[in-house]
C-alpha cells in the first residue's frame, strides 16, 4: 500500500485530519471528552484541533461520561453532530446507559423522526500490561446491542475514510480504535498501520469488509490488531506453502457477511481471530454467519482465537499468553489441516 | 485534637517510605524504557501513577485507622495503601507483576487488593465510592466496629458514582469519610475547568452532613480534621466530606511530558514537598531531634530496598495461572 513519495499518517493523525476537515465545511461537528483540548486527547487523535477550532468547539470534559455522552445524544438531536470520546472502552461501565438506552434506541423510539447524528469515539485493546480496566476491547458488546454502528480500522487510511463516513452518517456510530495501532510510541505501535492517507478527504463505507490479502486455502478473519495478526500469520503460512485469505471485517455493525462467506466458499476454511472475549462475542457470529448460510462450505471445523474468558492480567508473561497472535493462527492451522 | 509525638513519628516515618517507594518504583520504572519509552517495555509495564507530595493525606487520616477499618483507593494508591498497612513486600511484587505479589500479577498497580489490611482499589474514577460505602453499611448491620473511608481525586467527584454514594452513606448515617485529594489536575484538566465550586466541602451541604476543607497539604492539620471526622463515623454520627489541597509532584502517569502546567508551577510545588516541611517543623517544635529523624529515614529507605529486592528476586507468575482465580 506504500509508495516511496507518499504521505503517511499514523491512524491518530487520521482520525484528527478527517475531524478537521469535517469541522471546517461543518459548524455543526464539535468534539467532547477528557483530555481532548490542549492535551490533543491521550492517543493523539484531537491533536492540533483546538488551535484551530478554539475550546468551544474541542471541548474538554469533566470525568462525567454519563452526563457527556447523553448530552452528546441531545445535541445529535438537536441539529448538532458531536464526537464525543470515552478515553478507554473500559469506562463505558459509568456511562452505557446513555450509549445502549439513548444514542442507540431514541431512533427507533422516534420512529425515525429524530435523527442521532453522533460519533462516540473510544480506545481499545492491551498488550502493554495496563491491567483489567484498561485493556479491554468489548466491541462485542455493543455490537451485540441493536442501534449502534460499530467500526475498528486497521490502518490510517481506512481511519481517515471512517472517521469522515461515521461524522456524516445520520446513525450513531461507535467508532473505536485500538491503543498499539494508534501510532503514539509510547504504546507499541504496530508500524503496518501508518499508510499512506491522501490529503482530500474521502469516505469509507461503514458496513462493508476489505479483502486485506488475497488467498486460496484458509480465511482468516479479523478486525483492528487482529488484521495485523492475521497478516503476518499469512506471511508465515506462505513460507510452508499455504495461501491465505485475509478479511478485515473494517465494521462489525452492519457486518459485511458476503465478504465473509464469499472468502470461505472459495477457500472452504475459516480461522476467526479477535482480541475481544471469547465466549457470546465476534467469533462466534462469523462462524455462524458462515455455517447458517452454507454448512456445507466448511471442509473442516472453523477455528477461533480469542482472548479467554477470563478478565486481563496485568504480568507481561500472564497477558501475553492470553491474547492473540500470529503463532495462534499458524498453530490453528496446524490443527486444521491435520 | 493534635497529635501526639508517637503519632508525628508515625507519620513521618509513613510518608518517608511511601516517598522512598516512589522514588525507586520510578527508577524501576524506567529500566528498559529508555532510549525509547514505550509502556510495554521494561521491568513494570503499564501505566504507572505516583503518589510524590501527597503523603500527607494518606498519614494524617490513616494514623486513626485500624487494620479492620476499610480503605478503598483510586488509580494512584501507594501512598494510601503504605499508610493503611497493605503487606509491602507483595505490593512491590504486585507491581512488578509477581507471583508472589498481593494477587499473584492478576492486578498491578491500579489494583492493590489486601484483605489482611481490608484495602482494595479501582482505576475507574470514582468507583471506590460504592465498596466503601457498603462496607460501611455492612459494619452498621453486622453491628460491627469500623469505619469506611474512600480516598478520591478532585476529579472524581463529577461522576455520578460519586454522588449516589455519598448521599446514600448520609440517609442512611453510615460510618464513612470521603476524603478528596485536591492536587488541582484531571490528567491536563485544571479543577477550574472541571468543577463548578471551587471548595468541594461545601457540597456537603448537599448531603447534609459536615464538610471540611483543608489548605497547605498540611499532615498536621489533615490529622485533626480526619480524627474528628473518623471519630464521629465511630460514634454512629454518619459520614463526614473532606476535601485536602495536595500537591502532585509527578505527572498524571510516568511519561507525562506535563506540558499543560503553567510554567515555574512545578517549582513552586517542590519548593512546597511536604516531607521536608515535616521535618523542619518537627525539629522546631521539638517533637523529634535530628538523630530521630535520621533514623526514621534510614529505616524506611532499608524497609523499601528490602520490599523491592523481594520483589525483584520473586518468581514470575506461569502464563497459565491468567486462567485461575476468576471465581471464588
Ligand atoms: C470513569 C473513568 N473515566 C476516566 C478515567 C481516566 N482517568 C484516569 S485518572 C483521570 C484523572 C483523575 O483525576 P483525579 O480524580 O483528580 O485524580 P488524580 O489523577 O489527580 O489523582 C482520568 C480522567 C477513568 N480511569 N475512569
Amino acid at each position: 500500500m506504500n509508495k516511496p513519495n507518499e504521505r503517511k499518517l499514523t491512524i491518530a493523525r487520521a482520525m484528527a485530519e478527517a475531524t478537521a476537515q469535517e469541522m471546517r465545511i461543518d459548524p455543526g461537528v464539535f468534539v467532547m471528552g477528557e483530555d481532548v483540548g490542549q492535551l490533543g486527547g491521550i492517543y493523539g487523535n484531537t491533536r492540533g484541533l483546538i488551535e484551530e477550532f478554539g475550546s468551544e468547539r474541542i471541548r474538554d470534559t469533566p470525568i462525567s461520561e454519563t452526563a457527556f455522552i447523553g448530552a452528546a445524544v441531545g445535541a445529535a438531536q438537536d441539529g448538532m453532530r458531536p464526537i464525543a470520546e470515552l478515553m478507554f472502552v473500559d469506562f463505558f461501565g459509568v456511562c452505557f446507559d446513555a450509549i445502549y438506552n439513548l444514542m442507540a434506541k431514541n431512533i427507533y423510539f422516534s420512529g425515525g423522526n429524530f435523527k442521532v447524528p453522533m460519533v462516540l469515539m473510544t480506545s481499545t485493546g492491551g498488550g502493554y500490561s495496563d491491567g483489567g480496566q484498561h485493556s479491554q476491547c468489548l466491541y462485542g458488546s455493543f455490537a451485540h446491542l441493536p442501534g449502534m454502528k460499530v467500526v475498528q480500522p486497521s490502518n490510517a487510511y481506512d481511519a481517515k475514510g471512517l472517521m469522515t463516513a461515521a461524522i456524516r452518517d445520520d446513525s450513531p456510530v461507535v467508532y473505536m480504535f485500538h491503543k498499539s495501532l494508534q501510532g503514539m510510541g509510547w504504546l507499541g505501535t504496530e508500524k503496518a498501520a501508518t499508510v499512506h492517507v491522501p490529503e482530500e478527504q474521502y469516505v469509507v463505507e461503514i458496513g462493508k469488509a476489505k479483502i486485506a490479502r488475497e488467498g486460496k486455502d484458509v480465511t482468516i478473519v479479523g478486525l483492528g490488531m487482529g488484521v495485523h495478526n492475521a497478516l503476518k500469520a499469512a506471511d508465515r503460512l506462505a513460507e510452508q506453502g499455504v495461501s491465505a485469505e485475509v478479511v478485515d471485517l473494517v465494521s462489525l455493525v452492519p457486518l459485511d457477511r458476503e465478504t465473509i462467506r464469499a472468502s470461505v466458499a472459495k477457500t472452504g476454511r475459516l480461522i476467526v481471530v479477535d482480541e475481544d472475549y471469547m465466549s457470546y462475542g465476534v467469533t462466534g457470529e462469523i462462524i455462524a454467519s458462515v455455517t447458517e448460510h452454507n454448512i456445507s462450505a466448511l471442509k473442516a471445523a472453523p477455528k477461533r482465537i480469542a482472548y479467554p474468558d477470563v478478565p486481563i492480567p496485568f504480568a507481561r508473561g500472564m497477558e501475553q499468553f492470553c491474547l492473540p497472535n500470529p503463532e495462534k493462527i499458524v498453530a490453528a492451522w496446524g490443527e486444521m489441516a491435520a | 485534637m493534635a497529635p501526639t509525638r508517637d503519632e508525628l513519628h508515625w507519620m513521618y516515618r509513613y510518608m518517608v517510605i511511601s516517598r522512598r517507594f516512589e522514588e525507586t518504583i520510578a527508577e524501576a520504572y524506567f529500566e528498559g524504557k529508555t532510549p525509547v519509552f514505550n509502556m510495554a517495555n521494561g521491568t513494570i509495564p503499564g501505566e504507572m501513577h505516583l503518589s510524590d507530595g501527597q503523603e500527607p493525606v494518606a498519614v494524617g487520616v490513616c494514623a486513626h485507622l485500624k487494620p479492620t477499618d476499610v480503605v478503598t483507593a483510586t488509580h494512584r494508591p501507594h501512598h494510601q495503601a503504605i499508610a493503611k498497612g497493605v503487606d509491602l513486600d507483595k505490593m512491590a511484587a504486585e507491581i512488578f507483576g509477581k507471583k508472589t505479589g498481593l494477587s499473584g500479577g492478576r492486578g498491578g498497580h491500579m489494583h492493590l487488593f489486601d484483605a489482611n489490611a481490608n484495602f482494595a482499589c479501582s482505576g475507574i474514577i470514582a468507583q471506590g465510592m460504592g465498596p466503601a460505602v457498603g462496607a460501611a453499611l455492612s459494619r452498621k448491620m453486622q453491628g460491627k466496629d469500623g469505619v469506611a473511608v474512600a480516598f478520591l481525586g478532585e476529579g472524581a467527584v463529577n461522576q455520578g458514582a460519586w454522588h449516589e454514594a455519598m448521599n446514600m452513606a448520609a440517609v442512611w448515617k453510615l460510618p464513612f469519610v470521603c476524603v478528596i485529594e485536591d492536587n488541582a489536575w484531571g490528567i491536563s484538566v485544571p479543577k477550574d475547568a472541571a468543577t463548578a465550586i471551587a471548595n468541594n466541602a461545601d457540597r456537603a451541604a448537599a448531603y447534609g452532613i459536615p464538610g471540611h476543607r483543608i489548605e497547605g497539604n498540611d499532615p498536621y492539620k489533615i490529622y485533626e480534621v480526619a480524627g474528628e471526622a473518623i471519630a464521629r463515623a465511630r460514634a454512629g454520627e454518619g459520614p463526614t466530606l473532606i476535601e485536602v489541597e495536595t500537591y502532585r509532584l509527578a505527572g498524571h502517569f510516568m511519561g507525562d511530558a506535563e506540558a499543560y502546567r503553567p510554567e515555574g508551577e512545578k517549582d513552586a510545588l517542590f519548593a512546597k514537598d511536604p516531607i521536608p516541611a515535616m521535618r523542619a517543623r518537627m525539629l522546631e517544635d521539638g517533637s523529634a531531634s535530628e538523630a530521630e529523624l535520621d533514623r526514621i529515614e534510614a529505616e524506611a529507605a532499608e524497609r523499601v530496598a528490602a520490599a523491592i529486592k523481594f520483589a525483584r528476586e520473586s518468581e514470575e507468575p506461569a502464563p497459565e495461572d491468567a486462567l485461575t482465580a476468576v471465581f471464588a
